[in-house]
């Protein structure tokens, strides 16, 4: 089986991810799309180190998984709080940034 | 070259007077005009001294010169605040001194019902500071910090009763007047400069036989350009008659006696470059003439009786800066002229004092008339300035302007007419209108009001017209016997350049020529004015007279040619700034504020539109580096 399909179905998630973030409202499901991203890298990550047959890749992708667990509680626990403060979960209700 | 320590003091005492007065305020109101006049009296008593001791010591012995400090230290230009009194400074200073003190004692009587009569004593003693710095510099430079001294005071007090709006206006007058003068003397300094590397007076001197006559002649047209701005030369001469706003000392002092003369100082201090420069030198004989004539007529139609003297001096000082510009054989007599002036002037300014003091201040000549019969002293000093300025032996008038007209016809060639005519002119019109101020003043009916009640000035104010009337009558003769003045000052003005001319006229039918001229302008007068004098000026004159009452038309010339285009171009130059300077400025700024608020439409606060932002700027960085490295 072609490597290259692997590439092609990370940059597929990753695409469907980035169209995800900018076009969703709800804050978990934008959030989760930034999890599709990572994972669409980490997938990335893991054919360039079969590609290249060490182990560097996958180390990475490691540590991308420890990063995104982080942040997941992170981002959760705002997502939570503003949840709690404004009964919406919509991002776009969040933009007192603005001015 | 003798050294002194002595001359510091001269300058220093009365400016430190002035200072103490001006300091201390109200606290000084009831001392402050004794202490002036101490101080004035005692800068003449050092200068009497000086001029003793220098008449003990001969030749180049003479001069004395103290060195106070290093003032500019500037790799290889040096100037030193110093001080030089020579056979010429010594004149001024004693000048200055003496006349200043007698004026300082006139009026602790004439300013004693003035509520700022300290003030005008610290000014007066600032003034007589300036000036004796003027006359003691030994440099160019330090000549221009007495130089500018000297305007200062005079602008004070000019303007020193400044809540009347045109006194104010004519205070500023002289003093923007005084500052085109003032630009030539700092222009001359810098050619000096340039061309010598040096300022002062001897520096100048060594390097005149080295300088093109091209320099020479800029550097004479400055210093002429700045002693017309100083002393109301043609064409800077407006001011004068304005200045006569300030109290009537100060017209004595300042604008008769010692600071209008600063130019003929300022002249014959620098004759080595008049005397290399034949073309500044006439130019300095041309200014001379115009003035002479200028004034005299001026004087001709003037019924304030302040303003018809200052016209007189206008023309007096015409008269020494002709002297001057007859080269080595004139300095002498311009200085003498200058003297003589300063006495029989100062005193009949103080006359018009007296009498405006006892005419509540009026100071219209036709409504006077027969004052001398309630004012004797004043009278007989007047009319005793009168006889020295119009020139009748044995008065001091009569030996120093026959010797300026002598000298001036025997220039050689038409010069020598043309000058020496215009100086015969001149004393005809000085006998015609000082005649005229005497007539109107001081006999025939009286003109004045009821309610004035003239009486005789107190004693502090004649003695000192006494003093000046004796000085008007005897200094002549005492200049002139045995050329003592010609021999005093040969040292100084480097005499040794005279050369026997032929005679175009001998002393003695110039002597007649000139008394004759003075008797018809006498006549003339006495006849005109003896009788039926209205109060009022009339109106239907012929357009001469009204031109002649108008200056001249001096300040209508100035106003069109040079006041309105100012004025214009001033506007000019406001609307630029208003409209182009300022348009950039706003532009700019316009700008930025129309940018800023479109580029903050960007910042929405939608985190989902910075999303979008950051795709698609990730995008086009992936775009441009594949399309680099394709």
């Amino acid at each position: 089986m072609d490597i290259s399909n692997y590439l092609y179905l990370s940059a597929i998630l990753f695409t469907i991810g980035a169209v995800g973030v900018v076009v969703r409202r709800n804050a978990i499901v934008v959030f989760m799309c930034v999890e599709l991203m990572l994972n669409a890298a980490n997938l990335a990550f893991v054919t360039f180190s079969r590609v290249n047959g060490d182990l560097v890749g996958q180390v990475a992708s490691l540590f991308t998984m420890v990063v995104a667990a982080c942040e997941v509680v992170v981002g959760l626990a705002i997502i939570v709080t503003m949840y709690r403060s404004r009964r919406s979960a919509s991002v776009d209700d969040a933009s007192l940034l603005k001015r | 070259m003798t050294t002194s320590s002595n001359l510091v003091y001269l300058i220093a005492l009365p400016l430190f007077s002035s200072a103490i007065l001006l300091l201390l305020g109200r606290i000084a109101d009831k001392w402050g005009h004794l202490v002036a006049t101490l101080v004035s009296a005692s800068t003449f008593v050092i200068a009497a001294v000086e001029f003793f001791a220098m008449r003990q010591r001969s030749g180049d012995a003479r001069a004395i010169h103290q060195d106070l400090f290093t003032w500019i230290s500037v790799g290889s230009f040096n100037v030193h605040a110093s001080l030089l009194l020579d056979q010429l400074s010594i004149c001024f200073v004693l000048l200055i001194t003496g006349v200043g003190t007698l004026i300082h004692i006139y009026s602790i009587a004439y300013m004693s019902h003035d509520h700022d009569r300290r003030r005008f004593f610290a000014f007066l003693n600032l003034f007589v500071a300036a000036m004796l710095l003027l006359v003691l510099g030994d440099s160019y430079l330090n000549l221009y910090v007495g130089w500018e001294g000297v305007g200062l005071a005079s602008y004070l007090l000019i303007g020193f009763w400044n809540q009347k709006p045109n006194y104010a206006v004519a205070a500023k007058k002289a003093f923007v007047a005084n500052r085109i003068g003032d630009v030539g003397l700092s222009l001359a300094i810098m050619i000096a400069f340039a061309q010598f590397g040096t300022v002062s007076f001897s520096g100048v001197e060594a390097g005149v036989p080295h300088a093109s006559t091209a320099a020479l002649t800029a550097l004479g047209a400055m210093l002429l350009l700045a002693a017309a701005g100083k002393s109301a030369q043609f064409p800077l001469q407006s001011w004068l008659g304005d200045a006569m706003a300030g109290p009537t000392p100060v017209s004595a002092l300042i604008h008769a006696a010692t600071m209008v003369t600063a130019g003929v100082y300022l002249i014959t201090r620098s004759h080595f470059v008049f005397d290399a420069s034949p073309t500044a030198q006439t130019m300095v004989l041309v200014v001379g003439a115009i003035t002479l004539l200028f004034g005299a007529l001026v004087g001709t139609a003037k019924d304030d009786i302040k303003k018809a003297l200052a016209a007189s001096t206008m023309s007096q000082i015409g008269y020494m800066i002709l002297a001057t510009g007859l080269g080595p054989v004139g300095y002498a007599f311009a200085i003498m002229h200058l003297l003589t002036h300063g006495f029989f002037k100062a005193g009949m300014f103080l006359g018009a004092g007296s009498v405006m003091h006892g005419m509540n201040d009026e100071v219209n000549m036709r409504r006077y008339g027969a004052i001398g019969k309630v004012m004797p002293i004043t009278a007989i000093t007047f009319g005793l300035g009168y006889l020295a300025i119009i020139g009748v032996p044995p008065f001091a008038g009569f030996y120093s302007k026959d010797k300026i007209i002598e000298t001036a016809f025997n220039a050689g060639g038409a010069k020598g007419v043309i000058v020496g005519g215009a100086a015969l002119l001149g004393a005809a019109i000085t006998a015609f209108y000082m005649t005229r101020v005497i007539v109107l003043t001081f006999t025939g009916t009286k003109r004045w009001d009821d309610e004035a009640h003239p009486h005789e000035s107190p004693s502090l104010m004649w003695i000192p017209m006494v003093v000046l009337a004796i000085g008007s009558v005897a200094s002549g003769f005492l200049f002139n016997s045995g050329h003592a003045m010609v021999n005093w000052l040969a040292p100084v003005v480097n005499a040794a350049g005279i050369h026997d001319e032929k005679e175009l006229l001998p002393p003695l039918t110039v002597s007649l020529l000139a008394l004759g001229v003075v008797a018809v302008g006498v006549a003339i007068a006495i006849l005109k004015y003896r009788t039926n004098v209205a109060a009022e000026a009339p109106e239907d004159v012929s357009i001469l007279t009204k031109i002649v009452r108008r200056d001249l038309l001096q300040d209508d010339f100035n106003d069109r040619v040079l006041v309105r285009p100012g004025q214009a171009l001033t506007r000019f130059f406001v609307a630029m700034d208003n409209n182009f300077i300022d348009g950039i400025v706003r532009g700019v700024g316009g700008v930025v504020a129309v940018s800023s608020t479109n580029l903050r439409k960007i910042q929405n606060g939608y985190v989902r539109s910075y999303a979008l932002i950051m795709v698609i700027g990730v995008l086009a960085l992936i775009a441009t580096i594949w399309m680099v490295t394709l």
